[in-house]
């Protein structure tokens, strides 16, 4: 039992970044019918605003302290950050201390932008043309995102620190009654889970309960209709594909402490956020969630040793065995809408 | 002359020339001028470019005619340089019976996919190659160790039994005693030329594949391929069962990729698992539509110039930048440079990414049609004459996915 639910943790977290980018391609595909193979690579760029925030803040100029010597007898220099010079140390070295979650200001706006600028500067010419050309040019524009980012980051990954107060890890057992020490659970991960709850259900609240939301539903359901009636949808779509590049920066910022960015983890994640996709059903949101949380679950669990050692390798092949199936059985995925990319 | 029209023969006969003097043609500056980095005529360059053209080739016969978008071709490239490898540690050396097993697994391997995959089209069938071959890629690098030797990649060690290698037969890559990283230098007066036999084995196997592409191309399940492309639904409609001819092509672009991993662990004793993974399957697609997908040329021509700037752009640094901008004054030579540092050198792939997106964006047909557009433009400046219908290399706006 107490591995059961241990498995069930290690998924969430997994489960939680492939739910967000899924849902991002998701919306762009409901919305606009655009197969948005770039979505990974604003997953990574989001990754890397969190670096940038972190490097910002820890810009720093020398300072004599007059009250220590180095190892010659000279006055020591010290780096001090700006932000402890303006602040004050405390203050200011909290700062500093949270900048994966202050990363969120910096890459909302980031994210939003290069949305739009993709939308109107690109994907708007596509809309017309075959999903192959669709799937070709945003791979291009992932090779040349990717490469952008290679070329003022490098490549390696970069550690990017959690929160000092999210940095240890829990005993989550002893809530649930467990003895001591058999479920012990990373902060971070609690709180990315908790983060994409937020921002999933967020999103979902903007599409129910905002009169913006109900004209973009209605436009992914009729988008010519909507059009007729005097609604200009195409504004509304480039913002909504806005929001699904913001939705995938914010899963890449907040996933930093997880996993350290390095310029081809949007790759990475994109293959497996596509079959999360297919599995989910193109063009359904709630389907995007429930397969991204269920493909992360069951990875997980394939990963623990009893499984490995009945059935060996299981645990690489997962994913793509349960894509294969669902594919061959439901032919619209697990909650797929009826007339969507049936063939 | 081999059941090809004139024209198509004469098209035959130019590639057939064309492949058979390339170390010559592709070494037109004189070693040691400050141009000689761009001489792509070594063997080990030029054996890529062959290569990579038979895998482009068969990889078009599915893209290209039928509008299937597999993005899992890599994994029969992966399985071809196993095969090969393991004939080599089984048999000896040669790498006939090698080459000839990869094309027979990689076929079967084909049929299982193809026959599952080809169950769906669309975006489907790219999404179902993909997991197929990740699939094939995770396992090769896990629990498959045995078989592939995993990470470090299967390689031919002496105590491997080699049952039919003699005591004088040769201790790398041969066809009957004819080893392939022996090459004839011929120099000229300045310029070197290297006649490599591993290259001129691959030629002539490209030129093979080459042949039977412009046959299948031509022939009436040429025609019902693209009769799938251009409208599937209608093809059923008239009674047609079209699955037996996807499969067909998918088998066939299978064998294709199949030799051309057979060929490469024929060239370099090595296969390793990062040949299947998807990137892999990324770079066929890539160089097919640069080239100009559903045309003959087109992905040879595609494969040429990804595997060239791979390995000549890769090659100018910062320092050879400075020496050609030399004659600048210095300020306005380190701008130069400067702006042209992040293109080439390890930035090389950015330059791809970037001329990839235009050629989505503004020349559909690849390369091919960029040359097409730029003759008819000089031709009808000379003559002024209507243009001349050429479905087969301008093919029209068909959906690329049987959609």
């Amino acid at each position: 039992m107490d591995a059961i639910i241990l498995q069930i943790l290690n998924g969430l977290d997994k489960g939680s970044a492939y739910a967000l980018i899924a849902l991002g391609l998701t919306l762009i595909f409901g919305t606009l019918g655009v197969v948005n193979f770039a979505h990974g690579a604003l997953f990574m760029i989001g990754a890397f605003c969190a670096v940038t925030m972190q490097r910002l803040l820890s810009l720093s100029y020398e300072e004599i302290d007059p009250t220590r010597t180095d190892f010659l007898g000279n006055p020591l220099k010290v780096e001090v950050p700006y932000v402890e010079h303006w602040f004050g140390p405390d203050l200011g070295g909290a700062i500093i201390d949270w900048s994966v979650p202050l990363g969120i200001l910096l890459a909302i706006p980031v994210m939003i932008g290069l949305g739009f600028a993709m939308e109107r500067g690109l994907i708007k010419h596509f809309y017309k043309r075959p999903h192959a050309d669709q799937i070709l040019v945003t791979f291009g524009l992932a090779i040349v995102l990717q490469e952008i980012i290679k070329y003022f980051f490098g490549a390696n990954p970069i550690q990017t620190g959690a929160p000092a107060a999210f940095s240890g890890s829990f005993d989550f057992g002893t809530l649930l009654g467990f003895d001591p020490n058999v479920i012990i659970y990373p902060y971070w991960r609690m709180v990315y889970f908790l983060f994409s709850l937020v921002i999933i259900g967020g999103v979902f609240a903007f599409l129910q309960f905002t009169t913006f939301g109900m004209v973009v539903r209605a436009g992914m359901a009729d988008r010519e209709t909507v059009g007729l009636l005097g609604i200009d949808i195409d504004r509304r779509f480039t913002l909504m594909f806005g929001l699904a590049a913001a939705v995938a920066g914010l899963a890449g910022v907040m996933y930093t402490p997880i996993l350290a960015p390095n310029y081809h983890m949007g790759m990475d994640f994109l293959v497996l956020s596509f079959v999360v996709v297919v599995v989910g059903g193109m063009g359904s949101l709630p389907g995007a969630v429930l397969a991204g949380f269920m493909l992360g679950i069951l990875q997980s669990f394939a990963s623990m040793n009893e499984v490995k050692s009945l059935i060996p390798g299981i645990d690489q092949v997962i994913i793509y065995l349960v894509a294969i199936v669902i594919l061959l059985t439901r032919p619209r995925g697990l909650m797929g809408r009826k007339g969507v990319m049936e063939d | 002359m081999f059941g090809l029209s004139a024209r198509d023969t004469r098209f035959l006969l130019i590639v057939i020339a064309l492949t058979l003097l390339t170390p010559i043609l592709l070494q037109p500056f004189p070693e040691g001028s400050s141009l000689a980095q761009f001489n792509a005529g070594y063997p080990d360059l030029m054996q890529k470019f062959a290569i990579f053209g038979i895998f482009a080739i068969g990889f078009n016969i599915l893209f290209g005619l039928t509008g299937y978008l597999s993005f899992g071709h890599a994994a029969f490239l992966g399985v071809g340089s196993y095969t090969v490898v393991w004939m080599y540690k089984l048999l000896g050396y040669n790498v006939l019976p090698g080459l000839l097993l990869s094309v027979v697994i990689s076929a079967a391997f084909a049929l299982l996919i193809g026959f599952i995959s080809l169950r769906r089209s669309g975006i489907y069938f790219s999404i179902l190659t993909l997991a197929f071959a990740q699939m094939s890629y995770n396992l090769a690098y896990s629990v498959l160790t045995p078989i592939t030797n995993g990470e470090t990649g299967l390689q031919v060690y002496a105590s491997d039994p080699q049952i039919l290698a003699g005591s004088g037969a040769p201790t790398s890559p041969h066809l009957f005693g004819l080893v392939m990283r022996n090459s004839a230098q011929v120099d000229l007066g300045g310029w070197v030329f290297t006649f490599n036999v591993g290259y001129y084995f691959c030629a002539v196997m490209a030129i093979l594949a080459f042949y039977i592409s412009l046959r299948i191309f031509r022939s009436p399940f040429g025609m019902m391929l693209r009769a799938i492309k251009t409208n599937q639904t209608r093809m059923n409609y008239t009674g047609l069962n079209s699955r037996p001819y996807t499969l067909a092509a998918f088998v066939i672009s299978g064998m294709y990729a199949g030799l051309a991993g057979g060929l490469l662990a024929a060239m370099d004793p090595l296969a390793g698992a990062e040949r299947m993974q998807w990137t892999a399957s990324g770079e066929v697609v890539l160089m097919t539509i640069l080239g100009g997908a559903g045309t003959l040329m087109g992905p040879v021509l595609g494969a040429g110039f990804i595997k060239y700037f791979e390995n000549i752009f890769s090659k100018i640094n910062d320092g050879i930048l400075h020496g050609w901008f030399a004659f600048l004054p210095d300020g306005l030579e380190d701008f130069i440079v400067a702006c042209f540092h992040p293109f080439v050198g390890k930035g090389w792939h950015l330059t791809l990414g970037i001329l990839f997106m235009l050629v989505v964006i503004f020349l559909p047909g690849g390369l091919v049609e960029g040359m097409q557009r730029i003759w008819r433009l000089v031709r009808r400046r000379k003559s002024g004459g209507p243009k001349r219908k050429d479905p087969e290399h301008r093919p029209t706006a068909a959906p690329h996915m049987a959609e």
